[in-house]
């Protein structure tokens, strides 16, 4: 938990803790909130900041009735929890799977993937990457953040372990490699399809969608 | 610290920390005597109409009661950790699929409490609201609009007319402005 090096930054959080965070992007930050003591200090410091504006600020009359409903309202039966992490997947991930493990789809060379999601806004998988082995080189159109679950990989950017996030911009064509020892598992979000340039015919790309 | 608003903070921890245990109705009735006008004119600030305004304070107040088991004094104070249940409702009522959440920390039960860092904690939130008060009028405003209001940075640009590079340099000063001021919580 001490040992993260990769974060994310200041305006993908903030971006995040307003809801105009895409979908797929905002699972990963969940994630890593999950996995990274530091980064979920800076959530909840901003957190606290918004309390204390909220018990200096000002309040507005509530319809009479409105306690009493409330009072009333204490006896309702609680919803049922959110789904817990389990094994190298933090309850968010765990959500998305819908509390099942992945089941993965064989895309070459040892290489798997899930897609959690994916739509106009943007794609979310788990990939699984054999030890040693490269991820084809690709660039992105947009923004990709990724988060290593298990293993490890590296790339021109630097070396990524658990909880580590890679944020990787338009301008990035990287070519990540795992890491020796266990299977690297990473959770990757993008908001455009990426652009491989050896593995796949472009035009191939819509129909293995990643 | 004598500051009224200062004071009230560690009663309304001490009103949770007693739903929390003991399901104590008094208790959480002074919560939302407390909380819920200023929830419901913060909602309205976000323009929600009067109606709709309430049923979520509604909303929000029933999620405190049911959640309280959750609240963790060693990481939260009460204002700070009921403001992040309001910030995620109104966020999910904007939303096609609610906000992904992170993981809840371990169950308290499972953890003995450290009352020196409960204590430091909650006397953070205080000198945090101190600090807050001591800050600039344009660096508290921006703050507020980002992290109260959660405007996005566009927004409170068009708001006030400044440029953009002005509200994030704003943002950016009050917060390190309180960093400086408390470098024990913020990294």
């Amino acid at each position: 938990m001490t040992d993260i090096q990769h974060h994310i930054s200041d305006d993908i959080l903030d971006d995040y803790r307003r809801g105009t965070l895409p979908h797929a992007f905002s699972v990963v930050v969940a994630a890593h909130l999950s996995l990274c003591d530091e980064c979920r200090a800076r959530h909840e410091t901003r957190d606290m900041i918004g309390g204390a504006l909220l018990v200096g600020a000002e309040a507005a009359a509530l319809s009479t009735g409105a306690r009493a409903r409330m009072m009333a309202a204490l006896d309702t039966p609680a919803p049922a929890p959110a789904p817990r992490g389990s094994g190298v997947f933090p309850a968010p991930v765990m959500a998305e799977l819908r509390g099942r493990p992945p089941r993965w789809r064989m895309l070459g060379g040892g290489i798997r993937q899930q897609i959690l999601s994916a739509d106009r806004s943007g794609s979310l998988r788990l990939l699984y990457i054999p030890p040693g082995r490269a991820v084809p080189e690709h660039g992105h159109r947009g923004l990709e953040l990724t988060l290593v679950l298990q293993g490890s990989f590296a790339d021109s950017e630097g070396a990524f372990h658990r909880g580590d996030v890679e944020t990787a911009h338009d301008e990035i064509d990287h070519q990540p490699v795992a890491g020796p020892g266990a299977p690297c598992i990473c959770l990757a979000a993008t908001d455009a399809p990426l652009r491989f340039h050896a593995m796949l015919p472009s035009l191939l790309q819509p129909i293995f969608r990643i | 610290m004598t500051n009224p608003v200062t004071k009230e903070i560690s009663a309304l921890s001490r009103d949770l920390i007693a739903v929390r245990d003991r399901r104590d109705r008094e208790a959480f009735g002074r919560l939302f005597d407390h909380f819920a006008p200023r929830l419901k004119a913060m909602l309205l600030r976000g323009g929600l109409r009067d109606g709709s305004a309430e049923d979520v304070v509604q909303d929000v107040m029933l999620a405190v009661w049911h959640k309280a088991a959750q609240f963790d004094p060693h990481r939260a104070d009460a204002a700070g950790w009921i403001y992040a249940i309001a910030r995620n409702r109104r966020i999910d009522l904007a939303r096609r699929k609610p906000l992904s959440q992170p993981e809840e920390m371990p169950d308290l039960p499972s953890l003995e409490p450290d009352a020196g860092q409960v204590l430091s904690l909650q006397q953070e939130a205080r000198e945090l609201a101190a600090a807050l008060s001591r800050l600039a009028p344009e660096q508290a405003d921006a703050l507020r609009a980002a992290y109260f209001d959660d405007l996005p940075q566009s927004r409170i640009s068009e708001m006030t007319g400044l440029p953009l590079g002005t509200i994030k340099s704003r943002i950016r000063l009050g917060l390190d402005r309180l960093r400086h001021e408390l470098r024990s919580i913020a990294p």
